[in-house]
């Protein structure tokens, strides 16, 4: 048995936490069992501790994390679920498979809540796109997520993309799914009422993602990822989709007592999760489990993670019901075992009994670790930014021009093509805005989505740009028009074993957290993906926002583009000398250096609120927050996507550069009428926040004093083709 | 008007086009699983889009065997209209109802986009509410949209004005770049030779109400309820 266990990643004390848990030595099954469930992806037993700091609560959340998604009333009587996840480690081995496996896996969880899964958000982070690897993954990623969910006929609405040299190994691939639902037709996922059936829905069980939780999800990347790939698992997007409608059909006839999607560690995890959540047993016949190859072992069965699989509880005079509805949509649904009294999770095999073990015991009594933290001591070192050295270029249309071309700033189009953004006519604010806007038919309202996560700027300061990620991304949703409800996060780190990654961890989650708390945004669900390491180096500390708003009124909903000519172009905010960690200095002199931007939170929430106001009064007709690339990049985007031009006047101390370029944070390009300027500007005096006229829209050139002149549409062919161009 | 709207296994339009009809248009519409084989008091079935059996044979080639594609058939026969989208066209092609065949488009990626559709035949039951040459901006969304067939046929379906839609620029001009798949001379939609039966790559459905962008998919329902009499 030892050398077993630490071939299935467990430690030595962890093993003997199991000896003393069972009074004896485990079995072959039990051991498997216990070494997905106590691996890091399954039991968060190094981020456990820290997360506690996060915001989870506000009167409108409904659940919070500790299920399968979080739930948010959205009024009316409906909710919107919502959670993102990663799926880094299979797509760094198989990328088509790992990202389409990624979206069926958070689709899984949010239907399993009883949503029907309205939309998905990707952001994705890959290495330098001069490297052929990185434009195969890039195209195996898009592809993989384009096939499954299209498929699913899920409409993919936004996401984003960068590229840095930290994620040449181990590309950064996270999901967001978002569904909606009546708040009356929440299912949990929890089994109860002794007697009641456990019952296993849709594909076989096969060899396919044994050991993906432990062996890819939870262990640092070398030269031998390769050879993992069998732990990959392969998406059957068809079989999902029935399996949502089914479970839809489930859920409206009142049939289910309890739902689970079966994801990393399969069975083991779905019974534990359940029964723990129900403070219930549960025997599991396991010799009754569809198989895909007849001579699988027991602990195979358990920890198999073969996808489009759910399990459900259902009263025994309701199964054959079930059945039914599932038989209707082509899939089967085995009972596999029963609720029982007490605590116990015990399996049989043919007469014998292959494991018997406390639910909890695998589900929350996993080991919990007070991972060591200490800064690097190179922070500060990449923190210095001797600016002044530094040769900057005079002719800032090159430098524009050089932005909007290269791989982080330049047009996504090409990739959000490829997936079916309009299925399920709900989206009324398309890709390419600052964020997506869904309608909800039932109520006259509307959603708005939007992830963010700089890495730069986590990198050079944990706490400041896991702040800024929340921040930006609340201001997406502002400048949509949306009030920012609640988030999902996905937390990208190394290995939490080193003490500097582990204070990355702890710095990030503590910034995260005082700016969620500041803008009043709980985090509802969430996801944490350590080990994103390849021989050893750590990607940038990445922590992922995802973030739901709502339109009370789906008339006042806005885009970045500018509408008409002849409009007031307000800056909302302040232009510093921010230029740490900036899109230009990585750009054009391949820094990531220096000071990430300032944020002070009470003026970047009195700055959103101006918005959101301003937009509800009609006074502001098109938004769009400033972030990398500075004013002028959003300016160009603002030109762009309404084909109209501006004329700029800036009127500043600051170097050119700078206040073209600066990122600096809690800004907004808006656009205002001239009849509504004076309410606009007594808007921006009430609420305290620095208020600039700073151009018109019209023409069909971007003009800012004698710095930029350029023509619109070569900009747009520039900025358009820019992406095929640099993956082909 | 009474419209079945069929339900494949993995078709995804399916409420899209239920929605549209009941909510949009105002007609009376009922879901039609793929095995049923009662058509009776429908005068107008929609064949969604989607991914029926999930495409991973051929589009639409597993489809075609649904038991409900008999009375598809029989319906048509009888002069009935039968409108494929998407998938839908595909299931259309492969049953032998329209001609030709599809091929995955040339870029070889899934497109979603709003494209430019130029009415070429405006004497058909989906086209009678536009003019000749009246350009639509309808969206697509697909993998396999490369329309193909011989030369000799294309230049029949010419000749009795089957081919019902072209992709072509903002101003009506069929040129290569306005091309988004491949397709043999930029054809979008087609009808058999009744006209009752029409397929086409583009989603009317999504572009059937201002706040989605366009509401020139309401030529085509339109078209058919005013040819229905309605």
């Amino acid at each position: 048995m030892a050398e077993l266990y630490e071939e299935l990643g467990l430690t030595t004390e962890e093993y003997h936490r199991i000896i003393k848990i069972l009074g004896r030595e485990p079995n072959r099954v039990e051991l498997g069992m216990y070494s997905l469930m106590w691996s890091e992806h399954c039991s968060y037993k190094s981020s456990k501790r820290v997360l506690k700091m996060l915001p989870t609560r506000s009167p409108a959340v409904i659940q919070g994390p500790g299920e399968n998604a979080g739930v948010v009333d959205i009024g009316g009587g409906w909710a919107v679920v919502f959670k993102m996840e990663s799926h880094n480690h299979p797509s760094a081995v198989e990328p088509y498979q790992g990202a389409a496996t990624g979206i069926g896996g958070i689709v899984r969880d949010i239907f399993t809540m009883g949503a029907r899964p309205i939309a998905c958000l990707d952001p994705l982070r890959f290495g330098d796109p001069s490297n052929p690897r990185t434009r195969y993954l890039v195209k195996g990623v898009v592809a993989g997520i384009a096939g499954y969910g299209n498929c699913l006929g899920i409409p993919t609405v936004a996401g984003d993309l960068y590229f840095h040299p930290c994620y040449e190994g181990n590309p950064l691939v996270n999901v967001m799914c978002v569904g909606l639902m009546r708040t009356s037709e929440l299912i949990r996922g929890v089994a109860s009422g002794e007697g009641n059936a456990v019952i296993l829905i849709g594909n076989r069980t096969g060899r396919d993602g044994i050991g993906g939780a432990s062996i890819l999800a939870s262990q640092e990347f070398d030269e031998t990822s390769a050879s993992k790939r069998p732990s990959v698992q392969v998406g059957d997007p068809f079989t999902e989709k029935l399996l949502i409608e089914a479970c839809l059909e489930l859920r409206s006839r009142r049939l289910l007592v309890g739902l689970q999607d079966l994801g990393a560690a399969g069975l083991s995890c779905a019974c534990s999760e359940t029964a723990s959540r129900g403070n219930v047993g549960m025997r599991i016949h396991v010799d009754r489990v569809p198989l895909r190859e007849a001579d699988m072992e027991p602990f195979e069965i358990m920890i198999s993670e073969s996808q489009e699989r759910m399990l459900a509880v259902a009263e025994p005079e309701k199964v054959e019901e079930v059945q039914e509805v599932c038989r209707r949509w082509g899939l089967t649904a085995t009972v596999i075992g029963e609720v029982v009294e007490g605590n116990r999770l015990e399996g049989f095999w043919r007469g014998e009994k292959v494991f018997d073990l406390p639910a909890d015991s695998l589900a929350s009594q996993g080991p919990v670790y007070q991972r060591e933290a200490a800064r690097p001591s190179w922070q500060d070192e990449v923190r210095r930014l001797d600016w002044d050295s530094l040769d900057h270029p005079g002719d800032y249309n090159r430098v524009l021009e050089e932005l909007v071309s290269g791989p982080n700033l330049c047009s996504r189009r090409y990739v959000w093509e490829q997936y079916d953004h309009m299925v399920q006519l709900n989206t009324v604010v398309y890709p390419g805005s600052d964020a997506a806007v869904l309608r909800i038919k039932e109520t006259g309202r509307a959603i708005a989505l939007s992830c963010d996560g700089n890495g730069r700027y986590v990198y050079l300061d944990p706490y400041r740009g896991t702040q800024i990620a929340v921040a930006e991304c609340a201001r997406n949703i502002a400048a949509s028009g949306g009030l920012p409800m609640a988030m999902t996060d996905c937390l990208n780190f190394g290995n939490p074993e080193k003490p500097e990654i582990f204070w990355q961890f702890t710095e990030a989650v503590r910034g995260m957290a005082d700016a969620a708390r500041y803008l009043e945004v709980p985090v509802v669900s969430g996801n944490v993906s350590f080990y994103n390491e390849t021989s050893g180096e750590a990607v940038h500390p990445t922590p992922i926002v995802g973030m739901v708003g709502l339109i009370g009124t789906i008339g006042k909903r806005r885009t970045i583009a500018f509408p008409e000519p002849g409009l007031n172009i307000v800056l909302l905010g302040e232009t510093y000398e921010d230029m740490g960690g900036s899109e230009y200095l990585f750009a054009l002199h391949g820094l990531t250096a220096g000071e990430p931007p300032r944020l002070d939170l009470a003026l970047e929430k009195r700055v959103q609120t101006a918005c959101i106001e301003g937009i509800r009064r009609d006074l502001i007709l098109s938004a769009h927050d400033c972030s990398e690339g500075g004013v002028a990049v959003a300016l160009l985007e603002c030109c762009l996507a309404g084909g109209l031009g501006a004329r700029i006047r800036a009127d500043t101390s600051l170097e050119p550069l700078v206040w073209l370029f600066s990122e600096s944070q809690s800004r907004f390009v808006v656009t205002v009428p001239d009849e509504a300027l004076g309410m606009m500007e007594s808007l921006a005096k009430k609420k305290d926040i620095p208020y600039t006229v700073i151009g018109r829209t019209g023409g069909d050139r971007l003009i800012i004093n004698d710095w930029i002149d350029v023509e619109l549409e070569r900009m747009r062919r520039v900025r358009e083709s820019a992406l095929e161009r640099l993956l082909a | 008007m009474r419209f079945g709207v069929i339900v494949f296994p993995g078709s995804n339009c399916e409420m899209d086009c239920h929605y549209v009809i009941e909510k949009v248009l105002g007609q009376e519409v009922r879901y039609v699983w793929h095995q049923e084989s009662d058509l009776r008091g429908l005068d107008c079935l929609v064949l969604p889009g989607g991914f029926s059996y999930g495409d991973y044979l051929r589009c639409g080639a597993i489809a075609r065997f649904s038991p409900v594609m008999e009375a598809v058939r029989d319906f048509a026969a009888r002069g009935g209209l039968v409108i494929g989208i998407c998938n839908g066209f595909q299931i259309l092609l492969e049953a032998g109802l329209l001609p030709g065949a599809m091929l995955r488009n040339n870029s070889l990626s899934f497109v979603c986009r709003f494209v430019h559709l130029r009415v070429e035949n405006r004497d058909t039951p989906w086209t009678g509410k536009a003019e000749r040459g009246q350009v639509l901006r309808i969206p697509i969304a697909h993998g396999e949209g490369n329309y193909t067939a011989g030369e000799g046929l294309l230049d029949e379906m010419e000749r009795r004005g089957q081919i019902i839609l072209r992709y072509c620029g903002p101003a009506g001009e069929v040129t290569p770049e306005a091309n988004p798949n491949g397709s043999a001379r930029n054809i979008a939609g087609i009808c058999n030779e009744g006209f009752n039966v029409f397929g086409l790559m583009p989603h009317p459905e999504r572009a059937s109400e201002e706040i989605l962008g366009s509401t020139d998919g309401l030529f085509i329902w339109e078209s058919a309820l005013a040819a229905a009499g309605v």
